[in-house]
């Protein structure tokens, strides 16, 4: 390799300067928490109650049994998430007069559902539908609370492939009239199939979240991990099971996030 | 016999008049190009033969039926009528054997089985056989181009419209797109270009449109239009393109 030039010793300079500031600087902020916040007065309480190894170690298989529970809520709500989201975008662009019911009641639910909080419509659907006084199996909270994030997040689902069909340049449509295609086989075979592509990262993002509010479906009733770490919680008078849940969430959450952003880094630069 | 014709056409965008009464005949086995400023309406009046912009006011007749009849559904129209655009528009989830099956598959019900010898067949004639399987980001602004003919051409149109179809190519891969109007032009196509390529449009056009503000402001052969135009609106367009770029 010849000599480094002129500009590039510089710039190994000023790399190698900034990486030294950081470096100190984040030695710095972590020694002063190691150092400082065991010197507040209720440390010592805090630790007991929410770190303790030992509550730990008793309650994290526990934890991680019933996580299982939110995986399997997750699992059999995410691709009809997916599907009613699509139907519902699709309806939302539908031209023709007769089927103007259809796009009215599209735009209102993606309104609505969007404009609500998940815990309110978790509440309404989980305990109102079940109120009508259903025989077994079908006031089972697992159906009513899963139709209820259903409901919500089609609605979110639905507003991300809208904005991706939205997104497809309008000269592709050009090109597949002027082949004689009819509306209906652009939308299949032309847009949808680049549209979709295009917000698969932002619906992973979707997903990431839908994942933790499964939770909240403990609210009416299911035993899934956030339930189980406060029956253990109670048990034992201890916050650390709450601490080994979030641990869980993490787990999958963060690998999760950092994999849509990867997707959404490789969309941004094929598009520039 | 003519096959494609314009009666008064006019088109307005807002309050924009982007045609403003065109009439024009486009016969069986005739090569036409649009010349004129960006802007005078070439392209807009492209898309009106094709269906895909909506006309004000006027007539379009294709062998004598009126195609620009309000609510007429323009479908089986535009399937014989190509059309070749400038950013070239191939859809890009689809390699190019595939872009160029779709519409014949799904408008005129036709098999992969039975179009594979045909498209086969196009992609050879145009020197692209070793990139059917190619996707349209791996193949250069010509092959795209080409691709993009190969699929209007496989849905066997009695009319191709072209617009501007060199203009985003690089200088050096303008040829090869040309090198196929050519070929086309040598089997009795019915070809309407827009086109800023005025050597090429001297060299095969058997008319030349001079259009300028919307209006057909001088049509004729291009000895004609080019040696002695006699408007002096053609004559500053051509003395303006001519002075840049003709040398090619």
């Amino acid at each position: 390799m010849s000599a480094p030039t002129r500009r590039q010793i510089f710039e190994t300079r000023q790399r190698r300067r900034a990486n030294g500031i950081a470096a100190a600087s984040t030695c710095a902020v972590l020694v002063s928490v190691v150092l400082l916040v065991p010197l507040a007065p209720g440390w010592e309480a805090v630790q007991r109650s929410f770190f303790n190894a030992e509550v730990f170690a008793n309650t994290f298989p526990g934890l991680l049994n019933a996580f299982l529970l939110d995986v399997a809520i997750f699992a059999w709500c995410a691709p009809l998430i997916a599907a009613l989201g699509l139907l519902v975008a699709l309806a939302r662009d539908l031209r023709t007069p007769a089927l103007y019911p259809v796009r009215l009641l599209a735009i209102a639910y993606t309104d609505v559902f969007r404009g609500l909080p998940v815990i309110l419509v978790i509440y309404l659907i989980g305990f109102g539908i079940p109120g009508l006084g259903l025989p077994r199996p079908w006031n089972s909270p697992y159906i009513w609370g899963s139709l209820a994030l259903i409901l919500v997040y089609a609605a979110y689902v639905a507003e991300v492939i809208r904005s991706g069909i939205e997104s497809i340049h309008q000269s592709q449509r050009a090109a597949a009239l002027s082949l004689g295609l009819s509306g209906a086989d652009t939308m299949r075979f032309v847009i949808l199939p680049q549209a979709l592509r295009r917000v698969v990262p932002a619906n992973m993002n979707l997903f990431v979240a839908l994942q933790k509010d499964v939770a909240l479906l403990s609210f009416i009733g299911p035993v899934e991990i956030f339930r189980q770490a406060g029956v253990y919680k109670s048990l034992m008078a201890n916050f650390t099971p709450y601490v080994g849940a979030a641990i869980i969430f993490l787990a999958i959450t963060i690998p999760a996030t950092r994999y849509a952003d990867y997707l959404m880094n490789i969309t941004r630069r094929t598009q520039s | 016999m003519p096959t494609l014709s314009l009666h008064d056409v006019r088109k307005s965008f807002g309050g924009n008049r982007v045609l403003d009464g065109i009439d024009l005949t486009v016969r069986t086995g005739e090569m036409i190009c649009l010349i004129g400023a960006s802007g005078s309406g070439k392209s807009t009046l492209l898309r009106c033969m094709n269906l895909l912009e909506p006309i004000d006011d006027g007539r379009i007749l294709l062998d004598g039926a009126d195609i620009s009849e309000p609510g007429l559904d323009p479908q089986p129209i535009r399937a014989r009528i190509g059309m070749v655009f400038q950013s070239y528009n191939l859809f890009p989830h689809m390699s190019a054997l595939d872009n160029v099956m779709l519409a014949p598959r799904r408008v005129r019900g036709l098999t992969r089985e039975a179009l594979r010898g045909p498209c086969a067949a196009l992609f050879e004639r145009f020197g692209l056989s070793d990139r059917m399987a190619h996707y349209p980001d791996q193949l250069s602004g010509g092959q795209q181009q080409r691709v993009a003919i190969i699929r209007a051409l496989a849905m066997e149109p009695e009319i191709m419209l072209f617009d501007e179809i060199t203009s985003a190519l690089d200088p050096e891969l303008v040829g090869e797109v040309l090198d196929v109007l050519r070929d086309l032009r040598g089997t009795g196509m019915t070809m309407v270009l827009a086109t800023h390529e005025m050597g090429f449009a001297r060299d095969l056009a058997d008319r030349i449109c001079f259009l300028d503000q919307g209006r057909i402001c001088e049509e004729g052969p291009p000895s004609e239009i080019f040696s002695r135009p006699r408007e002096a609106r053609t004559r500053a367009f051509l003395s303006r393109v001519l002075q840049g770029g003709m040398a090619g």
